[in-house]
């Protein structure tokens, strides 16, 4: 982000409350592709609100990951950034050094792939303890008995044992309620979760999201939930965004989202996945394939090549993110499909 | 086991290579039970058993798949369900058990590299990751080229019209099928190795995991494609997935592995509506849906996790 000439913290809390934790407004992210800029995120706007998990749901390519990684303060080189995102009332594009430190103290990030985020020939110690030591000046057995106390937060019991171990000899349900813990030892207030849970099994993923949510709820933390899979942010969150060609195109309470959808794309996602309980005849395949950002039509509705609701008036103009039904819709035909889309889905 | 003439596969709009046609392997079949469903198997699988070492991965595991049959074997990771694909496709060597495919035993490395390419037009198989199952330097076009010529040993004007059959079939595009895989989706490489796969003519198709990397409205397009295929050519599909759901769509019979042990078995619909067995039941339950609420368990050891009793 631009400006690196403020070296202030995060402006203090001056936030009013009820006032969002997170706000990030009109985001919009180029990255240099082929050598010119090109949009991965247009315009995304959200803002958490204290103890409230959110989702960001999206196919590869939709931008939820880069929103994680702006928040974060981590996104590549070269990206050219407008829109801006405040935390806890204040602007965190311009934190450098100690400011910057500061604010990541209070981000916690997990990741999809335990294994990769860890150092192979370091103790799982090293790694849980390494922040608190390091950014916190916490001492060493403090730090370590912080650490075996959070792993029997996250259900390890023999957590003495665990710190002397290394990251292979952990399975990878194992691993990620380390990095769990790890998040969480320097007492974050916002925890983005980038498909922490996707590379596990089924039966590894309910334990962990269990793990999670109740943690999350025990420490009153705001929770960034980044997922591919809707009826799993429908479930763990209290609203799902979802984002399609880095628009966001849709944000509900998570309880309404499968059955009252409002964006034509939430439904045929919703549509398109197989049912357990049931064997479709055919699957309701959305045609053709997701778009990035970049590839997307600019000046019109990004969905529309792939939409079977698409009418002239999708073509006009990008629709704005408008207020309905209890959540916003990216859509210009919203009003006149409430209702219809969930039953073409059933159709 | 003396060869017996190679039965021809019967895939409508495939032009067939020239010889007599079979329905059925001429040479005496050995004795196929009937399995869940009619007609005979055109695999079957028998006290099959895998031992790396001290670890057992594959213990007893048998099951048969009739003509156009479907079976799914459910499992996690480190059930067992690859370990049973790559012995199936002559990947290893089961310790104990027998695999027969179109009524010929393969439980053994093939002695001829004649009798090796002969098992490729029996089985084939479909991996997870179509960014690592493709050759970079072909295009899907050379790459269904060479498995027809290996397989077929067809002239080239021949080759060209069952590779535009074999593309159109997955739904590629001309523009695609000279593509490199590279310059391909996810979804879009996962189609040549479908259509790489079914041009040896397979009797049986294996997907391991072939539609878990997809984006979910890719996947529902490659579900249906799957779907349409088996219509089309009576093959025999063997799926192999973690997700149920999956599962559900795509298969008639359902066998679940747990430690390399098949804990249930049965028809799809009843397996998964009416779970007898613990572990299926847990598998079941830890599926999120509409109102699912994720419960903690008590927790388990390391990397060999031991089952809580």
């Amino acid at each position: 982000m631009s400006d690196p000439q403020v070296t202030a913290a995060v402006t203090p809390a001056q936030a009013a409350p009820g006032a969002p934790l997170l706000d990030v407004d009109g985001l919009t992210v180029r990255l240099p592709i082929d050598g010119v800029h090109r949009p991965v995120l247009r315009d995304v706007s959200f803002s958490l609100r204290p103890g409230e998990a959110f989702g960001l749901v999206g196919e590869s390519g939709s931008g939820k990951s880069m929103t994680a990684r702006a928040i974060d303060r981590l996104l590549p080189a070269g990206a050219q950034v407008t829109g801006s995102i405040r935390f806890d009332g204040g602007d965190i594009s311009s934190l450098t050094g100690a400011g910057l430190r500061q604010y990541r103290g209070q981000v916690a990030m997990i990741f999809q792939d335990p294994r990769a985020h860890t150092n192979p020939v370091r103790r799982i110690g090293d790694f849980m303890t390494e922040a608190l030591r390091t950014n916190m000046g916490v001492p060493a057995a403090e730090a370590r008995a912080r650490a075996v106390d959070m792993l029997g937060q996250v259900g390890i019991e023999d957590g003495t044992r665990r710190l002397r171990q290394y990251p292979h000899q952990l399975s990878g349900g194992m691993l990620q309620r380390v990095m769990i813990a790890a998040a969480l030892l320097t007492q974050p207030r916002l925890l983005l979760a980038d498909e922490p849970t996707t590379a596990l099994d089924v039966t590894t993923q309910a334990e962990v999201m269990a793990i999670l949510d109740d943690l999350r709820r025990e420490f009153g933390l705001t929770m960034l939930f980044i997922t591919h899979d809707l009826e799993l942010a429908a479930a763990i969150c209290d609203r799902t965004a979802v984002m399609y060609a880095g628009q966001i195109v849709e944000i509900r309470r998570s309880s309404l989202l499968h059955d009252d959808p409002l964006h034509p794309y939430t439904a045929a996602l919703a549509a398109a996945r197989p049912d357990i309980g049931q064997t479709a005849h055919r699957l309701r395949a959305i045609p053709g394939r997701p778009l990035s950002a970049f590839e997307a039509p600019q000046d019109e509705c990004a969905f529309a090549p792939r939409c079977p609701h698409a009418q002239d008036v999708c073509l006009a103009a990008v629709p704005e993110l408008v207020e309905t039904g209890g959540g916003v819709s990216r859509c210009a035909r919203t009003q006149e499909l409430r209702g219809m889309l969930q039953v073409a889905a059933d159709a | 086991m003396p060869e017996p003439p190679a039965p021809e596969p019967l895939i409508p709009g495939s032009p067939g290579p020239p010889g007599p046609k079979a329905l059925v392997p001429a040479a005496p079949v050995p004795a196929v039970p009937v399995a869940e469903a009619n007609g005979a198997a055109v695999l079957e699988v028998a006290g099959l058993r895998k031992e790396f070492g001290p670890l057992v991965a594959v213990d007893d595991v048998s099951f048969a798949i009739p003509e156009a049959g479907s079976l799914a074997i459910v499992g996690e990771s480190g059930s067992g369900k690859t370990t049973i694909a790559r012995m199936i496709v002559g990947l290893e060597r089961p310790t104990k058990g027998t695999i027969t495919a179109c009524g010929r035993d393969r439980s053994r490395p093939a002695r001829s590299a004649r009798d090796r390419r002969r098992r490729g037009r029996e089985v084939q198989i479909v991996f997870q990751d179509p960014y690592t199952s493709l050759d970079p330097r072909n295009s899907a076009e050379a790459t269904i080229d060479e498995v027809l010529r290996l397989h077929h040993g067809w002239p080239a004007d021949r080759r060209r019209t069952r590779i535009a059959e074999l593309v159109d079939l997955v739904g590629l595009d001309a523009r695609q099928a000279r593509a490199l895989p590279r310059a391909l989706s996810g979804g879009q490489r996962q189609r040549v190795a479908i259509a790489r796969a079914l041009a040896a003519e397979p009797r049986v198709l294996i997907l391991d995991e072939s539609v878990a990397a997809l984006d979910v409205s890719i996947q529902a397009q490659v579900l249906n494609l799957l779907a349409d295929i088996r219509d089309e050519t009576r093959v025999s599909y063997v799926l192999i997935s973690h997700d149920l759901a999956v599962v559900r769509q795509l298969t008639d019979q359902a066998i679940v592995l747990h430690r390399g042990t098949v804990v249930e078995r049965g028809p799809t619909a009843r397996v998964l509506d009416d779970p007898q067995d613990p572990y299926t039941q847990r598998l079941r339950a830890s599926v999120p849906r509409p109102g699912w609420k994720p419960r903690r368990r008590a927790l388990t050891g390391a990397r060999e996790e031991p089952e809580a009793p």
